[in-house]
């Protein structure tokens, strides 16, 4: 009977399957190469395999295809595979001063030691559509790679640049870096209670949603708990992981992932009595080249470490960490489609006595709150 | 870690998709859960091809403790045919290749979201309950840190002052579904979005109930043969919804759990929430014995 809650759920899933798939090739053009994705839909790939927590460019580029660029779709498809894979070694801790710098600028001083890298950003472009895209020809696009400048990126930068807040710590205006609790602990292996370990804390954010850490990270620049923060450092660049292995005298090199560091220096916080007032450090890291949720993962860092008695949204550590999952958040704020004909029949019992209840005494005033 | 002699070439993946060290945790989890009623047991919970919020506690729990002869019956609102029970049973099949069932009786584990089937469980039946929100005090206060130390406190005032400021703003208690119930005495629990009308069937069951929520990474029970206790006054006591002079439409049932639905006419319509119990007494009364089936 059609009004007996959907079966024949099997026919319809599977036909909706299949419409899933007409609505990405109905249009007729060519089907898109993985490749052309991961080359050309570079930002989308990275924030994919961050949110994912995946280092996995060409899985990631297909889990796009699939999700038709929907990212946090494509997130949820990479960290479920994510999840099958095993876990076999961890990788050594990496100085990030010694990383391939492809972009590397401070907001914080003019002049660093190294010099500002401007590197590939679209930062002091302006936001005109670019009709000459609409038809990119093949050898305009040949000639434009033959061309001078550009294999210009890194050509002439050294191998590796001091790093801006490394100069505040030997002047004393930073303060050291906090030595206890430098222990490993992986959130995919086991739950947490709070406060969460440092390492647990800054795996949660590396992985966060970009939007809804953006969201928090600007509540709290615009007014609800200000860090005053500002931008000491900000690198993108590959960095080289290593392993140690039983069966190897010296650390393995297992290959290179490009990230997005951010170091954001706070305003002094009002310190213990006599202690010496000092800038204080966020750190922010992602997968691939995304600016946005390094910087943002920085001041959250900073905001969530807040020793304020009325702290701001931001500066709640398990409000924040609980909320920037995006696929945590997309599968719950989803899971309304499901049908909640039971728990519905359940309110409607309790709102018609309350109704009843009403009539029966209709001078009978609820208490004010 | 991974061992490639154990993965079933068909499709890819270990028996009931999860690893075995995986599973492990989780089952390990469920003897803590079930040595401890009613406490909820943090565990790793990691992602599953399901959305977060879809079933996915459920899920995992049913993985690690299912074996090559189980019988599986899963529904969702009560019913064997719903979507996303489809999707759910279809990936256990796929990954363990077990028989299914619509029939209750029939079934060794039950995974359900949001109902506890009409039939009394028996002993050696385990149902696997789908869990939103594990935290009881969630009504009250928002941070699970807080929580944690009110159940270890045994702290409950605050949520006895909501119930009580219900009544008095009311006249009735607000929550419809997801009633708090005490277990063993002790640790309060959110039954899961089982209406109140399933609460009193978790009370001294002959049935091991296991309790999934894989967003908020929790696993609780409530073992066979243990006090569920749903909260109330002395002179406003628990009640159950109430379906009196209604009866279901298809089968003609009273005493089961009914679903409104508008007959497109300006009037409404009963029908059962739990199909396979529908089916059953519908068959009975017209003298076939085929109850649904698969």
């Amino acid at each position: 009977m059609g009004y007996v809650a959907v079966s024949g759920g099997s026919e319809a899933i599977a036909g909706a399957e299949e419409l899933v798939k007409f609505f990405r090739l109905r249009g007729g053009s060519a089907a898109l190469a993985v490749r052309q994705i991961r080359d050309q839909q570079r930002l989308a790939v990275d924030k994919v395999m961050g949110e994912g927590s995946l280092y996995a460019p060409t899985v990631a580029a297909l889990a796009l295809k699939q999700a038709e660029g929907d990212s946090i779709e494509a997130s949820f498809i990479l960290r479920a595979y994510r999840a099958t894979q095993p876990r076999r070694y961890t990788s050594l801790a990496v100085d990030t001063a010694a990383m391939a710098i492809v972009r590397r600028i401070s907001g914080a001083f003019q002049d660093i030691p190294g010099g500002q890298v401007l590197g590939p950003t679209r930062d002091y472009s302006q936001r005109l559509v670019d009709f000459s895209l609409l038809d990119e020809k093949e050898q305009v696009i040949r000639a434009f790679l033959a061309g001078a400048g550009l294999d210009a990126a890194g050509r002439d930068l050294p191998d590796s640049f001091p790093k801006v807040v490394a100069l505040l710590r030997a002047e004393g205006l930073l303060a050291p870096p906090e030595t206890a609790d430098r222990g490993l602990r992986d959130i995919t292996r086991e739950s947490l209670g709070f406060p969460y370990p440092r390492s647990a804390k800054l795996q949660a954010l590396a992985r966060g949603e970009t939007g809804a850490m953006m969201a928090l990270a600007y509540s709290s620049i615009r007014g609800y708990g200000d860090i005053h923060p500002y931008l000491g450092e900000l690198r993108v660049g590959y960095v080289k992981l290593y392993i140690t292995h039983p069966a190897l005298a010296k650390p393995a090199y297992v290959g290179k992932v490009l990230v997005t560091e951010a170091e954001i220096i706070a305003q002094y916080a009002a310190g213990e009595k006599g202690a010496t007032p000092r800038l204080s450090l966020g750190y922010g890291l992602c997968f691939g080249h995304n600016e946005l949720k390094a910087i943002s993962m920085g001041i959250l860092d900073r905001t969530t470490r807040s020793k304020a008695p009325q702290k701001a949204p931001a500066e709640d550590e398990e409000f924040v960490l609980y909320h920037i999952d995006g696929i945590e958040a997309s599968g719950f704020v989803a899971h309304w489609k499901l049908p909640h004909y039971v728990t519905f029949q359940s309110t409607l019992d309790r709102l018609r006595r309350s109704q009843a209840l009403k009539e029966e005494a209709p001078d009978a005033e609820p208490q004010d709150d | 870690m991974l061992n490639l002699r154990t993965i079933e070439r068909k499709h890819g993946y270990n028996f009931a998709f999860l690893d075995e060290n995986t599973k492990r945790e989780v089952r390990r989890k469920t003897l803590k859960a079930v040595a401890i009623p009613g406490h909820q047991v943090p565990f790793a919970s990691p992602e599953l091809p399901i959305a977060r919020g879809w079933g996915t506690g459920g899920l995992q729990v049913t993985m690690a403790i299912i074996g090559p002869d189980d019988v599986l019956k899963v529904i969702d609102q009560g019913c064997d045919g719903g979507v996303n029970a489809v999707n759910i049973r279809k990936l256990l099949v796929k990954t363990t290749g077990v028989r299914t069932t619509f029939a209750t009786g029939e079934a060794t584990i039950v995974q359900t979201r949001h109902r506890i089937p009409e039939e009394k469980l028996r002993a050696d039946q385990i149902l696997v309950l789908q869990v939103p929100i594990p935290e009881p005090l969630r009504f009250v206060e928002a941070s699970m840190a807080k929580t944690r130390e009110m159940h270890a406190e045994m702290d409950y005032s605050r949520m006895w002052v909501f119930l009580y400021e219900n009544i008095v703003k009311w006249g009735e208690i607000t929550i419809g579904a997801r009633y708090p119930s005490l277990v063993n005495g002790r640790y309060l629990i959110d039954p899961s979005p089982i209406p109140r009308w399933d609460v009193p069937k978790l009370h001294m069951a002959d049935t091991l109930f296991l309790f999934g929520a894989g967003r908020e990474k929790r696993i609780y029970a409530v073992p066979p043969h243990t006090s569920v206790e749903p909260l109330q006054f002395d002179d406003v006591p628990f009640r159950v919804e109430d379906f009196a002079g209604r009866a279901c439409l298809r089968c003609g049932a009273t005493g089961t759990f009914l679903n409104e639905i508008f007959d497109g006419r300006g009037g409404k319509l009963y029908v059962c929430s739990d199909s396979y119990n529908c089916d059953a007494v519908k068959a009975k009364r017209e003298g076939t014995t085929d109850g649904g089936g698969q």
